[in-house]
């Protein structure tokens, strides 16, 4: 097609996903020479996602969702509890879209191609090495192995991310730390609001994680599993059972499999090496309660091309100058971070009947303040002394919870 | 001449199961898994056999022999 090979490269960026796709886009705009290499052979596919994406993120993104890839309108949430009851809470309002990621990732590198990315599909980087103050890939195509040669080297090439480890990079995830998800995408299932995400929590239903239903057209949703990877049986096992008891689900006709990791321990501390930066999964950037990453991905793939044009702009590549991407990062998302990964360890010391009490004692809007970590001084006291008051196991829980969270006071 | 060190404990992916989604991959402590399209590879040599890949496994593809 083209001498792809015949140069040396501002940026070869390892992985065409929401990060590598990000990346790529500002990188192009910034006027680099990016390559993107991708070992699969179709963008987007297979998905190792449920394909939420909420209006913060969009937001945050000043991304506009488009009809093509934003298939559906999600308008509220539903929470269950072990023992069936739920909260729910639902405006008017557009909160979040269900994606078509295939498309979605597409479009993407439609995008990054017009800003002037060149992709390449197929290509298995097998060894990376660093040359002259530049990396040398060794890529598999097909029968061959070509050569390429970047300036710097993004790894977005998620969970099972080797080429930052070939360069020194520990990205490694802690099986303490990762959950084993499963989904199937079903047609032909009735029995939610589908304006709604649905999650169904209990240790029978998915322990330390949530089942989740979420609406991606009429009759038709990703409905997957998270659960702990320490656990005895497998996520598929679990998803199985769990839909076999669901009266409007049982009965419908899976039209994709999916599976996946999720890094849900917090971000890597060190995200940078000489030549190297990270980004996405493979950067474990996910959110630690829900396990949702494509808006983050997104994210750390723009400030990763950011400090990768300020160091082409310098021409220093070398982790001094390109760990002020990690220190910019945590500045950015660090704190917020701590209080999600608090939460999360908050969520799983509570066992069935704490979550059922909660569900029946608890709004929506305090649950989710719970979560982020938001509440003011005032809410606690309330908590405390008008909903906790009848459980006493779930106040020693709440108390360590709180004094660990280090919030401002206010 | 040659010695051959056969690691009979290695771990072991079932293709007919896999979804090759590579959590195995991430979790593996000793770089002895790689994920090669719809492929998952065993390096013999670099497993030191602990089990990680078959916990995370979402759908149950990655196996220990049992030991005797």
């Amino acid at each position: 097609m083209f001498d792809a090979d015949k140069k040396v490269w501002d940026v070869i960026v390892v992985g065409a996903g929401p990060a590598g796709l990000s990346t790529a886009i500002d990188l192009a705009k910034g006027k680099a020479s990016v390559l993107v290499l991708d070992r699969k052979q179709e963008i987007g596919c297979p998905k190792r996602c449920a394909e939420g994406l909420g209006n913060s993120g969009f937001k945050r993104l000043n991304l506009k969702p488009k009809k093509e890839w934003a298939v559906h309108e999600i308008k509220g949430a539903q929470l269950y509890s072990p023992n069936g009851k739920s909260v729910k809470q639902k405006g008017k309002k557009v909160v979040g879209y269900v994606l078509e990621r295939k498309i979605f990732e597409k479009d993407l590198a439609i995008q990054a191609v017009k800003e002037g990315a060149t992709i390449l599909l197929k290509h298995q980087v097998v060894l990376a090495k660093r040359e002259n103050e530049k990396v040398k890939l060794e890529v598999e195509v097909n029968d061959e192995k070509k050569t390429f040669e970047g300036k710097i080297i993004i790894a977005c090439d998620g969970i099972d991310s080797l080429t930052a480890r070939m360069l020194g990079l520990n990205t490694k995830n802690n099986l303490n730390d990762t959950d084993s998800g499963y989904q199937y995408e079903m047609t032909g299932i009735n029995g939610y609001d589908e304006g709604c995400l649905h999650l169904y929590f209990g240790t029978d239903v998915a322990p330390r994680g949530y089942v989740w239903i979420f609406p991606k057209r009429k009759g038709t949703a990703n409905v997957g599993i998270g659960i702990g990877a320490y656990e005895q049986k497998t996520a598929k096992y679990y998803l199985d059972k769990w839909i076999a008891n669901q009266p409007g689900l049982r009965g419908g006709s899976i039209i994709e499999v999916n599976a996946g990791g999720i890094p849900v321990g917090g971000f890597l501390e060190k995200m940078t090496t000489d030549n190297l930066l990270v980004a996405g999964d493979a950067g474990h950037m996910v959110d630690p309660i829900h396990g949702g990453g494509i808006a983050i991905a997104f994210e750390g793939g723009r400030l990763a091309a950011k400090h990768a044009l300020i160091a082409l702009k310098k021409n220093d590549f070398s982790d001094e100058q390109l760990s002020n991407y990690t220190k910019e990062w945590y500045e950015q998302r660090g704190k917020e971070l701590m209080k999600r990964v608090k939460g999360r360890h908050l969520l799983e010391q509570l066992n069935d009947e704490d979550f059922n009490y909660l569900a029946e004692s608890l709004t929506m809007e305090e649950a989710l303040k719970i979560g982020n970590g938001n509440l003011t001084k005032t809410d606690k006291i309330l908590l405390f002394t008008k909903k906790l008051i009848r459980r006493p196991g779930l106040i020693k829980i709440m108390m360590k919870y709180f004094s660990d969270s280090g919030e401002e006071k206010k | 001449m040659y010695s051959i060190v056969v690691n009979l404990l290695v771990v072991k992916n079932n293709s007919n199961k896999c979804l090759y989604c590579g959590a195995c991959v991430g979790v593996c402590p000793s770089e002895a898994l790689t994920l090669k399209d719809t492929r998952i590879i065993v390096n013999m040599e670099k497993c030191i056999s602990c089990g990680a890949c078959v916990k995370i496994c979402p759908v149950g593809a990655m196996s220990l022999p049992e030991k005797k």
